[in-house]
């Protein structure tokens, strides 16, 4: 996977990484990946409803050593 | 994308939970691509006060009321566990523990993401609260505007 960004949301609260993930992705390109990692529980369910409702598609969900990893694909 | 949503609060409470529950959700929404607006009305307006003491002709009564009411948003009570004030910042301190932003950064996270901030006027008039009191993004409207807003918003609360 191409990934173009990173974005380390680890230890932040709600509504703290999808604020800051709406951000990062505004300034990417149609089709970009963004890497997001994430520590706050509720990120899981948050980014999977965040990501169907804004129209960018989440590619893959990783979680290891409580460290919940996104892909997602920038939108239209 | 669709038609931009909006979402609109109600924020009437004047406590530090209460009100950090309603700016939660308007950063999340503004996350969400929603046109966000809350409108402050009553002790809700308290969390747009600045912290410093302004100088505003007043009568005994509205000076009695700018007194009492909390001066901004770190200032405000809880609506529960309040303990004369103790609770406040016990729950800043678990709130920092645990990354949480207290309520005057989610404020300015708000302006920061176009959160359109309203006061309603008529109650500023009734608490005796100027213009000058208030956070400069303010904007000032009253229930029609807020009904504007409301009848074509996707969510809709009352805080």
């Amino acid at each position: 996977m191409n990934v173009h960004k990173v974005l380390d949301a680890k230890g932040l609260a709600c509504p703290m990484p999808i604020v800051k993930t709406r951000k990062e992705i505004k300034s990417m390109n149609t089709g970009e990946i963004l890497e997001v990692q994430a520590t706050d529980k509720g990120s899981l369910k948050d980014f999977q409803a965040w990501a169907k409702s804004s129209g960018h598609e989440l590619l893959d969900i990783n979680e290891t050593n409580d460290v919940l990893t996104f892909h997602i694909k920038k939108g239209e | 994308m669709s038609e931009q949503k909006k979402t609109n609060i109600i924020l009437f409470s004047g406590d530090y939970d209460k009100a950090m529950a309603a700016y939660i959700i308007a950063n999340g929404a503004a996350a969400y691509d929603h046109e966000v607006t809350i409108f402050h009305t009553f002790w809700g307006l308290n969390a747009l006060r600045k912290d410093e003491p302004i100088q505003v002709k007043k009568n005994l009564l509205e000076k009695a009321f700018g007194k009492i009411m909390p001066r901004g948003p770190e200032k405000m009570g809880l609506s529960n566990m309040n303990f004369m004030g103790i609770g406040p910042k016990l729950i800043k301190k678990v709130m920092k523990k645990h990354n949480a932003m207290p309520l005057s950064d989610l404020i300015e996270m708000a302006e920061e993401q176009e959160i359109n901030l309203i006061a309603c006027t008529m109650t500023m008039d009734l608490l005796g609260l100027d213009k000058i009191e208030l956070r400069e993004s303010t904007e000032y409207a009253g229930v029609a505007a807020y009904l504007a807003e409301a009848e074509d918003g996707a969510v809709n609360m009352f805080i």
